[in-house]
């Protein structure tokens, strides 16, 4: 089993980082992109095959390592 | 008075840090190595400067989980006095002995240059030996120092005392309401980003963080912990 889990900051707190690509995005004529928000992308391969372990494990090792949730969300997915 | 300096692959502000105890202050420092799981006997820890695990995932995320750091959350829950100094800040936070987080600087770059700020409490054992409101120099050298944390968490710092160190008058780093350095509720866990060891000798043309050692030494080796 594959997990693909997604980290961003939480909404309100401020991403230097995305707002320096929108405005890059902006000037290259992509006035379209608002709102850019930049991530984290982890992948792992899971040893197991039940999905509800699998992801009350991946809910843990967000909490604990992959994510900071004073600043940060994260969502995965299992495939 | 025996300090122990905590040692992560990647710190490296571990040996200034030792040399200002030993050969400025004449005190006893013993590395720690990051593996080790007991603490030897030491009347104070610090948690240095560097980049420990290469800063991967988030700074401090991963030394945070070190063998040895569940003695540093042991020894702090005891009352022990702990100094995390940049990189041993974003530890600290990440450990949850302080509040809220380091985040990328505000100015997306890594800033190296030396910095004004207003000492906020001089009633800790950090921070004994300076007069309130004085203003001193410290130099900063981090891409992540951009303070941050919920408006609860700040009005309360705000209202405890514990925001210890403010940029002042200038910000370079983009932090909330200025953060420089906070303590935790109990007074003996500090976290700077600023580093008082590379301004504690005058032939480095800057003594401003003398007064911070000179502090700990005075107060914390009347501590047990």
């Amino acid at each position: 089993m594959k997990a693909k889990v997604f980290v961003t900051l939480k909404e309100g707190v401020l991403d230097p980082q995305g707002k320096a690509v929108e405005h890059a995005l902006g000037a290259l004529g992509f006035q379209e992109a608002q709102g850019v928000r930049i991530g984290k992308y982890v992948e792992m391969n899971l040893n197991g095959s039940d999905r509800t372990t699998a992801g009350a494990r991946v809910k843990e090792m967000c909490e604990k390592l992959l994510a900071n949730t004073v600043i940060e969300a994260y969502r995965f997915e299992l495939e | 008075m025996k300090f122990g300096i905590i040692v992560f692959p990647g710190s490296n502000c571990d040996w200034d840090c030792h040399h200002v105890l030993t050969k400025v202050f004449k005190q006893k420092a013993q590395f720690v190595w990051h593996k080790e799981s007991k603490l030897p006997s030491v009347e104070a820890l610090i948690l240095p400067g560097g980049f420990s695990y290469g800063d991967y995932l988030r700074t401090g995320a991963i030394a945070r989980f070190s063998p040895i750091m569940k003695e540093v959350v042991a020894f702090a829950n005891r009352g022990g006095t702990v100094l995390g100094i940049c990189n041993g800040f974003q530890v600290l936070t990440e450990a949850g002995l302080l509040p809220g987080v380091l985040m990328r600087n505000a100015g997306l770059k890594f800033i190296c240059e030396t910095v004004s700020l207003k000492v906020e409490n001089a009633d800790t054992r950090f921070t004994k030996a300076f007069a309130l409101n004085t203003v001193v120099k410290i130099p900063i050298a981090h891409g992540d120092g951009n303070y941050f944390a919920d408006k609860e968490t700040l009005d309360r710092l705000e209202g405890e005392g514990q925001v210890v160190f403010r940029y002042d008058p200038i910000n370079p780093n983009g932090s909330q309401r200025n953060i420089a350095g906070i303590i935790n509720a109990k007074g003996n866990v500090l976290g700077l980003m600023p580093h008082p060891e590379r301004c504690s000798e005058a032939i480095l043309g800057n003594e401003d963080g003398r007064k911070l050692f000179e502090s700990m030494i005075r107060v914390s080796c009347h501590v047990k912990a």
